[in-house]
C-alpha cells in the first residue's frame, strides 16, 4: 500500500500541473511564525463563540436568581456541584445515592430497554422492508401508536409487571421501538438495485445475501434508528422515573424538588444534557465509522 | 464459431406502466454461438438493455423463449456474468473480496480455500489489478473499479459474459486501453460475450457480429452485420483498415440514416 501511495506521488510530482503548484507554493507557504499565529486564531475562532454563549448564560441566569427569589445563583449551585461530584458513588439506602450511582442506573433501564428495542424492532424491520404484504399490514398499526406518549403506556406495564423497575423499562422499549422499526425497514427498501442485481446473478444464498449485502446495506440506516432511539429513551427515562421512583436520574429531581434542594435541580438539568450529548456522540462516531463511500 | 449456445426465439417484452402497456421488445430472434462475441447497438431505448437482462434472466419475457445450453432462462445464474454499467462493486469489500464473494459462490463446493484465493488474485493479475487487491472500491478510479467487475465475471468463468455498456461510464482514453484489456483477457480466455453499446468504433473493435437494434418502442433486430477482421485486433492498425471503414460506414449508416431518432 505505502509502496502505491509512493509511485502515485511520483506521478503527480512529474505532472507539469503540479510542478507549477510547487512553483507557486513556496510563496504561499506562511513562515513558522505565521503557522502558529495561525493556529492561535484558528483555537480562538473555535473558542471565544461558545465561551460568549456560555458567560451570556450564566449572566442571565444570575439576573434571574438575583431577581426571581427561589432560583439559586450560578455560584451556589457550583459550590453545592463540588460537593457533590466529590463523592458520586454512596449509598445510604435505596433513597439517598449518589449522582453517579443514579446515572448509571437510569442509563441501565435506558439499555436494557433499547435492547429488547432492538432485539425485536430490527427484524420486524427487515421483515417489514423485504414484505409489501407486511408493511401494508403494520403500518396503520405504527402509525397510530408512534405518535402516543410512552408514559401512556407506564400503567400498563405496571399492570403486567406489577413492579415499578419494569415498568419504566417497558416505556422505554415502546419509545425507542418505533425508530428502529422504520429506519431498519426504510434502509432495506433503499438497497440499491444493484446490489440485489449481484446477489442475484451470483445466485447468493440467502445466508451470503444478508451477511454480505443487506445487513452492510442496511447498517447505516439501522445506526440512525439507534441513535433516534436512544435520544428518546433518554428523554423518556427522566419522566417515567419521576413517576416510578427508585433509583435514578429522574427520580433524583423529584426526590430533590421534594427536599427543595433546587441547586441540585440545575446540577440535574446540566448532568441530563450532558450524558444525553455524550451518548448521541457516540453513536455518531459508531455510524461514522460504517458508512461506506458509494461512489 | 462452433455450436450454438444461447438462443432468443420470438421474444416480445411489454411493461406495465401508468399510461398502459408499453411494449419493449418484439418478435427477437438471435442465435449466439459459443466463443463469439456480439455487440447490440442501437439508440437510447430502443431496448438493448431489456434484451441483455432477458438473457441475463434478471426479466422474464412476456412472450417467447430464451435458451441457453439448450435449458430454458428461467433465472439469473453464475454461468451467465453480468459487467453491470456502474461496476456495481460492494463498497464494503475490498476489491479482492468483491472478486471472492463471486468465486467462493461458484467453484466453493469443489475447491478449498487456497485454490480459491489463487483463482481470484489470478482473475486480478488478469485485468492488472493486483497492486491494488486490498483496496476499497471508493480508494480507486473508475477505470479500476469497472477492472474489478470485469475481473469478477471472468473469474465466474461464465458460459457467457454479459456487458452492459461496460465502458459507458468511463472517459475517452481510459475507455480504450480498457477495451483493449478486454479484448486481450478475450482472446487469452475465448469467451462468448454480449456487449451492449452505443459506441460505434467500440462496437466494430471488439465483436464478431453486430446486431443493430430499430428505434423503440417495440424495437427489434434491424440488421446484423458480420464483422470479418482477423484476430488479434490492434486499433492503430484497424484505422487505417479499408475493411474498418467499411463496417464503421455499415453501422453508420444504420444508425444516423435508417433509424435516424426524430427530434432527439
Amino acid at each position: 500500500m505505502s509502496a502505491l501511495t509512493m509511485e502515485n506521488k511520483i506521478e503527480e510530482a512529474a505532472t507539469p500541473a503540479a510542478k507549477t503548484v510547487e512553483l507557486v507554493a513556496p510563496a504561499a507557504t506562511p513562515r513558522p511564525a505565521d503557522k502558529s499565529a495561525e493556529f492561535v486564531r484558528a483555537l480562538l475562532k473555535s473558542v471565544i463563540p461558545p465561551l460568549f454563549g456560555l458567560a451570556l448564560l450564566v449572566g442571565v441566569w444570575e439576573l434571574v436568581s438575583i431577581k426571581g427569589g427561589s432560583i439559586p445563583t450560578p455560584a451556589a449551585t457550583w459550590k453545592a456541584a463540588v460537593t457533590l461530584f466529590s463523592d458520586p458513588f454512596y449509598s445510604n439506602g435505596p433513597n439517598d445515592q449518589g449522582i453517579g450511582w443514579n446515572v448509571l442506573s437510569s442509563l441501565q433501564r435506558v439499555g436494557i430497554g433499547f435492547g429488547f428495542a432492538a432485539a425485536v424492532g430490527i427484524p420486524l424491520g427487515f421483515i417489514l422492508g423485504r414484505f409489501k404484504f407486511m408493511s401494508s399490514m403494520v403500518d396503520p398499526i405504527i402509525s397510530l401508536l408512534r405518535p402516543v406518549s410512552p408514559l401512556a403506556w407506564l400503567p400498563i406495564g405496571l399492570l403486567v409487571f406489577k413492579k415499578a423497575d419494569p415498568a419504566a423499562t417497558w416505556t422505554i422499549f415502546i419509545c425507542s421501538i418505533w425508530p428502529m422499526i422504520l429506519n431498519t425497514a426504510e434502509g432495506v427498501r433503499r438497497v440499491p438495485t444493484d446490489y440485489i442485481n449481484v446477489a442475484r446473478v451470483l445466485n447468493l444464498s440467502e445466508m451470503k445475501i444478508v451477511t454480505k449485502i443487506l445487513f452492510p446495506a442496511v447498517l447505516p440506516y439501522m445506526l440512525t434508528g439507534i441513535r433516534l432511539s436512544i435520544g428518546t429513551a433518554w428523554l423518556v427515562i427522566v419522566a417515567a422515573e419521576m413517576l416510578t421512583g427508585g433509583v435514578g436520574i429522574g427520580f433524583w429531581v423529584w426526590d430533590e424538588w421534594n427536599n427543595l434542594k433546587v441547586e441540585h435541580i440545575l446540577i440535574a438539568i446540566f448532568v441530563i444534557g450532558f450524558v444525553g450529548l455524550l451518548l448521541e456522540q457516540i453513536l455518531m462516531r459508531i455510524a461514522k465509522r460504517f458508512t461506506y463511500e458509494t461512489r | 464459431m462452433s455450436k450454438s449456445l444461447v438462443k432468443v426465439e420470438d421474444v416480445g417484452q411489454t411493461f406495465d406502466t401508468k399510461n398502459g402497456k408499453f411494449v419493449a421488445l418484439r418478435d427477437i430472434n438471435l442465435e449466439i454461438r459459443e466463443g463469439e462475441v456480439v455487440s447490440l447497438i442501437g439508440h437510447s431505448g430502443c431496448g438493448k438493455s431489456t434484451l441483455l437482462n432477458l438473457i441475463a434472466g434478471l426479466t422474464l419475457p412476456s412472450s417467447g423463449a430464451l435458451i441457453c445450453d439448450g435449458r430454458e432462462i428461467a433465472g439469473p445464474g453464475p454461468e451467465r456474468a453480468v459487467v453491470f454499467q456502474n461496476h456495481s462493486l460492494l463498497p464494503w469489500l475490498t476489491c479482492f473480496e468483491n472478486v471472492y464473494l463471486a468465486v467462493e459462490r461458484v467453484f466453493g463446493q469443489k475447491e478449498g480455500k487456497d485454490k480459491l484465493k489463487a483463482r481470484t488474485a489470478e482473475a486480478l493479475k488478469m485485468v492488472r489489478m493486483d497492486h491494488a487487491m486490498d483496496k476499497y472500491p471508493h480508494e480507486v478510479s473508475g477505470g479500476m473499479k469497472q477492472r474489478v467487475g470485469i475481473a469478477r465475471a471472468f473469474a465466474m468463468e461464465p458460459k457467457i459474459l454479459l456487458m452492459d455498456e461496460p465502458f459507458g461510464a468511463l472517459d475517452a482514453l481510459t475507455r480504450a486501453s480498457l477495451q483493449d484489456e478486454l479484448m486481450r483477457v478475450m482472446s487469452e480466455t475465448g469467451a462468448t460475450v454480449v456487449m451492449v453499446t452505443h459506441d460505434v468504433d467500440e462496437a466494430v473493435l471488439l465483436s464478431d457480429r453486430i446486431v443493430m437494434m430499430t428505434n423503440g418502442p417495440a424495437a427489434t433486430i434491424g440488421q446484423i452485420v458480420d464483422v470479418d477482421l482477423p484476430w488479434p485486433r490492434d486499433r492503430l492498425d484497424l484505422v487505417e483498415k479499408p475493411e474498418f471503414a467499411h463496417y464503421r460506414a455499415a453501422v453508420v449508416d444504420f444508425l444516423h440514416r435508417k433509424q435516424l431518432k426524430k427530434a432527439a
